[in-house]
């Protein structure tokens, strides 16, 4: 194994723990990740931009700080490198959401949790691929590329967040960042082998994330390890006045928690497995591992419960009326006026704003988005609003009530993250509502604007990942770290090492042995 | 309250596509019209629970909006704000005709 | 293409009009409702925008206290039921000026219900325009036509947009339908939307300038035959910015419609534009679905909480209201109607109250406002408050007056030196040598001289008839080339009469 190679593999944590020791710098870390880069994106296509040379400044920034300054006042991840899902704005890095419509928009300001980034002096890789404007479940959306799992190239990485998810995965990057509307973060996070966690709703400024559906949107981190994931979100955290749905709170010590549970002791806790989340449609795999991990958890300590949250059947079809009614007005401004594609209507029709914009939204969207922003629209249409926008809101309070009675009898709940596997590309292209079925378990911690995270569990008898998920009470996302982490050490344990030990990297193999330390 | 499940003619689904200011072509209009077809088929199951009793959430997390002081803060330079614009002249964006009225 | 029109007296026989207003005021806030962008009428293009005002993909809209403060104000003024949560929404549609294609207003959950508002007709009588809501919205940018006749849409090659106006708020005062003016419904019009303007500008939450923008109506009217026969299909028409533009549009389309109803047509329900070239109304599109603007609650912003103390406390900081102000002055002033109306059809009840204010009589203040400098300002084509004095000038006249040092003449020729930019009063005294002679010495020499010339009149005076006094203080001003006190001249007389 290369000295790079070696470096990438380590946490997150141990990456920043070994900066503050002197035993690397930044620019070496910042390296290393760049150099794998170079090796895996010929296999994965997990990045849409590297912003090599800003990556090299930041470290350089960083590690000049703190050689004079030292680590006094900075986060714990300071000096650690982070790829972003391109759904969040960059100042001077193109930000495209993987959509024509936007190919080349270079934004001139910085989204919220850049800004914080970039405070806690963590250089940015790049951008990661998406489907386009976040909408879809496998990354096959995209505009520009297909983004390939790293378990097996021949799958999808799940979506939208399959690049952000593959970065991470294939050790291109220690953290990300993804968006999470209907499980983003999670069901890429469970494909691949990673942890995704969607904080609470208002937990992370969403100001400069790309709007698709607004009330259910939320930024949140992509990582290797549980303890990771909580020292980022620790950072992203935290009320932010530009966005009036940010929550005026503190983070809770999300990072204490998850070192707490790596201690393995869970007794007094209570989970709550959701009788709906499971059964028909989910992989016997995905089962399989799931009612391991949940007897770990009981060996740990825990009391395990079973809830029924009778609304969350009707969840997935609320969300398919509240995102795409969200989707149509969030993605109205692609118009070809300020930014981004313009597209001149053919020869023989008016040459006007109006058929202008149609033009340009024409060849700029791709098939999903079109769907979608077709599907809203009418969802919202004078006759229809109540009997579509507003009955699905109804289901949203109720799917909430639901949470909030299982809460009463658990401290956590737990599902599978997604009830499949990574599957093949193309297996459901040219089903949507296959495609949207993926989403099924993820879904009512976004309608409910509850925190929810996703961890490997496993491997499936087909050798892919499974994940398993955790669902907190609102604004209680310490709650989930904690077993999260406890769940994640007794795996490992199992398994020897993290469960990327399992990973077999050829990508890696083309490395230089000689490393630059 | 369960309204009539929606069947969408190809017309309408250009009409919507005018209303969405998206030139769909009759192809894609056609194949739209199958998938959302089924697509809203399945999501008018909302209506199934969706009951007079039960208030609508429009944001998950009860907030009272914040109000910001009146306070002026730097604004992005005329070359920022432009910077990303397909066609500009003399400072400003440019709009092919604009016919009427919205 | 000239449309059918009835007289107006005829139309008005036959039909009873019911018309609506949605007027829109911009408030002078510092900075725009949803960023922190600043505001300011006539900057360079393009630069007083943020990612937000520009619609940048990821910005997000975060509400101007100030905005709302403002808003509740008007709603208060406009006798409306503030609610203590409102919600925005997003109204939707497609056009080049508005940078995220919706507009964020308000729909369902207004900040201010139902209201109503008082205004005074030109015989004094009282008309109660019934309000509906009064809600908060942003504002588009500005279209500029280029290619075409005089920058009008039509013919254009295409348009240049300024995005500097979109987000600023505005509140959109939306009345009920107006029903029973009759034949004064252009009046009425007419004074509400000078009430409201008057009510802005008291409140100081809107620069209420119609040429600027500041102030947009939308003008609907239909017409039925009877209070209890069908409403006949009603008009939309958009944007008109000036007083006599919202009158004549209502006359325009009352006359209109009522030749149309005439003929057997039949009215198209449409929006229309007010040609102030042609004194018409144009057509536009024929509405179909332009109404579906999908409105759905904005889910990046959150309900707006003003809380009961909240409203109590702008309650307390409102200023008196201009109908009830101006009944007040008038008492305090002494003014007939005729007067008081005069003083608030020239835009004087303002610099009359500060004149007062500033020490002078309200009887001299009107005087002068009302007449030379009023003259002078019509001549000059600009409002009073434009000209280059103050109403502590005309105090600083006054008391010099008052203080027997200038008489009317040199008064008059002081306030157009000062008019003409000469400088304050005293300066202007000082420069010519405005002078009443009231040196003993020199005036007693011109008294004398008067009598001695004028023996008949003296012979008159002794007698007791005072009558030609004038006569006398005419040659002594005559005498000291206009600068002499007539009240000082007449008391030399007397006593020069008692001694003799
Ligand atoms: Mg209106
Ligand atoms: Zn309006």
């Amino acid at each position: 194994m290369s000295a790079q190679e070696e470096l990438v593999k380590h946490s997150a944590s141990d990456m920043a723990a070994q900066l503050r020791s002197g035993q690397v710098s930044s620019r070496e870390l910042v390296q290393a990740h760049l150099d794998v880069i170079e090796a895996a994106e010929p296999s994965i296509d997990a990045f849409l931009q590297v912003s090599a040379d800003q990556a090299l400044e930041q470290a350089d920034a960083f590690d000049q700080r703190l050689a004079h300054e030292g680590a006094e006042g900075l986060p714990e991840l300071a000096g650690v490198p982070i790829a972003i899902k391109d759904m969040i704005v960059t100042e001077g890095i193109p930000t495209t959401a993987a959509s024509k419509i936007l190919e080349g928009w270079v934004p001139p300001y910085d989204a919220t949790v850049i800004k914080k980034l970039k405070a806690a002096g963590m250089p940015i890789l790049g951008k990661t691929n998406l489907d386009e404007f976040a909408q879809g479940s496998s990354t096959e959306h995209s505009a520009f590329k297909t983004t390939h799992n790293p378990w097996d190239t021949e799958r999808v990485p799940g979506g939208s967040g399959g690049g952000s998810a593959s970065a991470v995965g294939a050790f291109e990057a220690p953290l990300a960042l993804g968006t999470d509307t209907g499980g983003s973060i999670r069901q890429p996070g469970s494909l691949t082998g990673t942890v995704g966690v969607k904080p609470t709703y208002g937990g992370v400024s969403r100001f400069g994330a790309i709007a698709m559906a607004s009330s259910l949107d939320q930024i949140g981190p992509v990582s290797r390890s549980v303890l990771d994931a909580a020292l980022l979100q620790e950072v992203i955290g935290g009320y932010d006045r530009r966005d009036s749905t940010s929550i005026p709170k503190p983070v809770p010590p999300l990072a204490q928690a998850a070192r707490q549970g790596q201690k393995r002791d869970l007794k007094g806790l209570k989970v709550g497995l959701v009788k709906e989340l499971g059964g028909e449609g989910y992989q016997p795999g995905v089962e399989a591992r799931f009612n391991e991990a949940v007897s770990l958890l009981e060996s740990m300590g825990a009391e395990v419960v079973q809830v029924s949250c009778p609304h969350f059947p009707y969840a997935l079809a609320a969300y398919y009326i509240i995102m795409p009614s969200e989707v149509s007005s969030n993605l109205a401004r692609y118009d070809g006026m300020r930014y981004g594609l313009r597209v001149m209507p053919p020869e023989g029709v008016p040459q006007t704003a109006a058929n202008m914009m149609a033009a340009t939204r024409e060849a700029g969207f791709g098939d999903e988005v079109k769907r979608r922003i077709i599907l809203g629209i009418y969802a919202l249409s004078a006759g229809y609003y109540d009997a579509w926008y507003g009955s699905a809101q109804k289901v949203r309070t109720l799917v909430i009530r639901d949470f909030e009675k299982a809460f009463e009898q658990a401290d956590v709940l737990v599902s599978p993250t997604s009830p499949t596997t990574a599957f093949r590309f193309g297996e459901k292209m040219d089903d949507p509502l296959a495609m949207y079925l993926n989403d099924v378990a993820t879904i009512p911690a976004n309608l409910a604007g509850t925190p929810a995270m996703s961890i490997p569990a496993g491997l499936s008898d087909d050798g892919l990942p499974v994940g398993f998920q955790f669902f907190a009470p609102q604004m209680r996302d310490e709650v989930m770290y904690r077993p999260a982490a406890a769940l994640e050490a007794a795996l490992e344990e199992q398994w020897g090492g993290p469960i990327s030990k399992k990973l077999s990297t050829p990508w890696l193999d083309g490395l230089a042995q000689d490393s630059t330390k | 309250m369960i309204s009539g499940m929606p069947t969408f003619t190809r017309e309408e689904i250009k009409h919507l596509g005018d209303l969405a200011r998206i030139a769909l072509t009759d192809q894609e209009a056609d194949r739209l019209k199958g998938e959302l077809n089924v697509i809203a088929d399945s999501i008018t199951k909302v209506q199934e629970v969706a009951g007079d009793d039960v208030p609508p959430t429009a944001n998950p997390i009860p907030l009272e909006a914040y109000l910001r002081p009146d306070e002026a803060e730097e604004p992005l330079t005329q070359e920022a704000a432009l910077s990303g614009a397909p066609v500009t002249e003399s400072g400003m964006f440019v709009a092919p005709r604009i016919l009427g009225e919205e | 293409m000239a449309e059918k029109l009835m007289k107006y007296a005829d139309a008005v026989a036959k039909y009873d009009p019911v018309f609506g207003l949605e007027v829109h005021v911009e408030l002078c806030t510092n900075t725009k409702l949803f960023c922190p962008a600043h505001i300011e009428f006539g900057g360079e293009p393009n630069t007083q925008l943020t990612p937000v005002s520009l619609g940048l993909p990821g910005s997000l809209p975060v509400v101007n206290k100030t905005a709302i403060d403002y808003a509740v104000k008007l709603g208060l003024a406009l006798h409306c039921k503030v609610n203590e949560w409102s919600q925005f929404a997003r109204k939707n549609y497609f056009y080049p000026d508005m940078p995220r294609d919706y507009q964020i207003s308000q729909y369902d959950k207004p900040l201010n219900g139902e209201g109503y508002l008082d205004v005074e007709l030109d015989d004094g009588s009282i008309f109660r325009v019934p309000i509906e809501r009064a809600h908060v919205e942003d504002d588009a940018g500005k279209n500029t036509h280029v290619g075409g006749a005089d920058g009008r849409i039509e013919g254009a090659d295409h348009s240049l947009v300024d995005y500097n106006r979109a987000g600023v708020p505005l509140v959109e005062i939306v009345t009920k339908p107006i029903e029973g003016a009759g034949a004064r419904t252009p009046e009425v019009a007419g004074a509400y939307v000078r009430a409201i303007r008057d009510i802005v500008r008291a409140l100081g939450i809107s620069h209420a300038r119609m040429e600027q923008g500041n102030m947009r109506a939308d003008v609907n009217v239909s017409l039925h035959a009877g209070p209890d026969a069908p409403l006949g299909t009603r008009s939309e028409t958009k944007n008109v910015n000036t007083f006599k533009g919202i009158e004549k549009t209502l006359t325009y389309e009352i006359r209109r419609q009522a030749a149309l109803l005439e003929s057997g047509g039949e009215v198209l329900q449409e929006t229309r534009h007010w040609d102030e070239s042609t004194q018409t109304t144009a057509g536009g599109r024929v509405k179909t679905d332009a109404n579906d603007y999908r409105y759905f609650p904005d889910p990046d912003l959150v309900m707006v909480h003003v809380t009961k103390d909240h409203i109590e406390e702008l309650k307390a900081q409102m200023p008196e209201m201009p109908r009830e102000r101006r009944a007040r002055l008038k008492k305090e002033w002494d003014f007939t109607d005729r007067q008081m109306q005069d003083a608030v059809n020239a835009d004087a009840v303002d610099l009359i109250e500060d004149t007062v204010k500033a020490g002078a009589t309200a009887a001299g203040a009107r005087k002068w406002w009302l007449g030379e400098i009023s003259r002078e300002a019509n001549t000059r084509g600009v409002s009073l408050q434009e000209l280059p004095i103050s109403a502590q000038d005309v105090a600083d006249v006054e008391q010099l007056i008052a203080d027997g040092k200038l008489n009317d003449k040199l008064a008059k020729q002081t306030v157009s030196g000062v008019l003409a930019g000469e400088g304050k009063p005293a300066e202007v005294v000082k420069k010519h040598g405005y002078q009443v002679v009231s040196d003993d010495g020199a005036l007693d020499a011109a008294v004398d001289q008067a009598l001695k010339d004028n023996p008949d009149i003296v012979a008159k005076l002794k007698g007791g008839n005072m009558k030609p006094m004038g006569a006398i203080i005419g040659a002594v001003m005559r005498a000291t080339k206009g600068q002499a006190d007539a009240k000082a001249v007449s008391k030399i007389v007397m006593e020069r009469i008692a001694k003799s």
